[in-house]
């Protein structure tokens, strides 16, 4: 077998194993619009939070107010009891089926002290993760179209450099 | 309606997102798996890292994010907050001293702006800071969301390493990174 196909059929495996949390779509599954509403729930919480402001996310990590450190200490346990709740006690979804949460892998536990730092760097610059950076564009925050093509660009650079990269 | 919510009323719903969605259809709250799956549609290339079934896997979390946008209109533009964000004096003092003078929106229009993008400042912080939100989070296999909620949530430990990582690489851009930008503004 050749380099490269070993290399395409270990990045195959691991694709599938970051993936294979989606059982549910079968006859069950919600439509995507009940997802469509959950977000824009969601996006309203984000954005009258002010989780969103760059202005926040600089009081936060200059440790001048507690606003950002109370919402991460009531979302943390609220997050983790009803998580619990549900693997444990509940165990099925509301259509029924089994809820199942594929564990992460630590493996030498680079990606994550690495990656995460990298992340944490461009947290800082833009004042949004993710989940901000699309509720910012649907604020009026025009330009973070930029910031979000930007973020595909690096998420792009990265399947590119994966096989090279330590995890 | 239009104030802002404090973080005892804002901090509980959002933790429930990772709880709903998993027991609406098993699904794992993340939002930055969706610059992958956009990443995935586009395909610009044929990397195996985006060889996947993106509206088979993706499609529920984009439909999410949509969502995400339509809120941020309702909330940011349709019942806009009309005060500035009250932060703490200390940090306008801080941010003075950077040169941002203009705490009106939710972000520094001196900074986010069309304007600033063809300078050194605004392409480091918009241009620069989405890249390493983009390529750190896909490093780092999740968002504030994925690692920061669900993981911890979920009680895992590379969760929490990636958690305690974020906030390591905020400490850094926030007094390292930030003044840089800021200070290539003036």
């Amino acid at each position: 077998m050749t380099g490269g196909a070993a290399t395409a059929q270990r990045e195959t495996r691991a694709s599938v194993e970051m993936f294979s949390e989606a059982p549910s779509s079968g006859a069950h599954a919600p439509g995507l619009w009940v997802y469509l509403l959950v977000g824009v729930a969601f996006g309203i919480v984000l954005t009258k939070s002010e989780v969103i402001s760059w202005f926040r996310i600089q009081e936060m990590f200059r440790f001048q107010g507690f606003h950002m450190f109370g919402v991460f200490a009531t979302a943390l346990p609220t997050a983790t009891i009803g998580v619990q709740l549900l693997k444990r006690r509940w165990r099925r979804t509301l259509g029924g089926d089994p809820i199942a949460i594929p564990p992460k892998h630590l493996g030498k536990g680079v990606r994550y002290a690495v990656g995460g730092t990298i992340f944490g760097l461009g947290w800082a610059l833009t004042g949004a993760c993710p989940g901000p950076l699309f509720a910012l564009l649907g604020s009026g925050v025009g330009v973070i179209v930029v910031a979000i093509a930007s973020a595909m660009l690096g998420t792009w650079t990265y399947g590119l450099l994966r096989s090279r990269l330590p995890h | 309606m239009f104030h802002p919510w404090p973080w005892y009323v804002a901090g509980p719903l959002i933790g429930l997102f990772a709880p709903l969605l998993l027991w609406l259809g098993n699904r794992l709250f993340g939002v930055s798996s969706n610059l992958r799956h956009l990443c995935a549609a586009i395909q610009p290339r044929r990397i195996p890292y985006f060889g996947y079934d993106w509206r088979r896997e993706g499609g529920w979390n984009l439909a999410f994010v949509a969502g995400i946008v339509i809120g941020g209109i309702l909330a940011g533009v349709v019942f806009r907050n009309p005060e500035p964000v009250a932060i703490a004096a200390s940090t306008r003092a801080s941010l003075g001293a950077l040169g941002i003078h203009d705490f009106t929106g939710l972000v520094p229009r001196e900074l986010f702006s069309w304007r600033m993008l063809t300078t050194p400042g605004g392409l480091i912080a918009i241009v620069g800071g989405g890249f390493l939100v983009g390529f750190g989070t896909a490093y780092a296999g999740g968002c504030t969301s994925g690692h920061g909620i669900s993981g911890v949530a979920n009680l895992e430990v590379p969760s929490f390493i990636a958690l305690a990582a974020f906030f390591a690489g905020g400490l850094l851009g926030t007094f390292f990174l930030v003044p840089l930008a800021l200070g290539a503004l003036r």
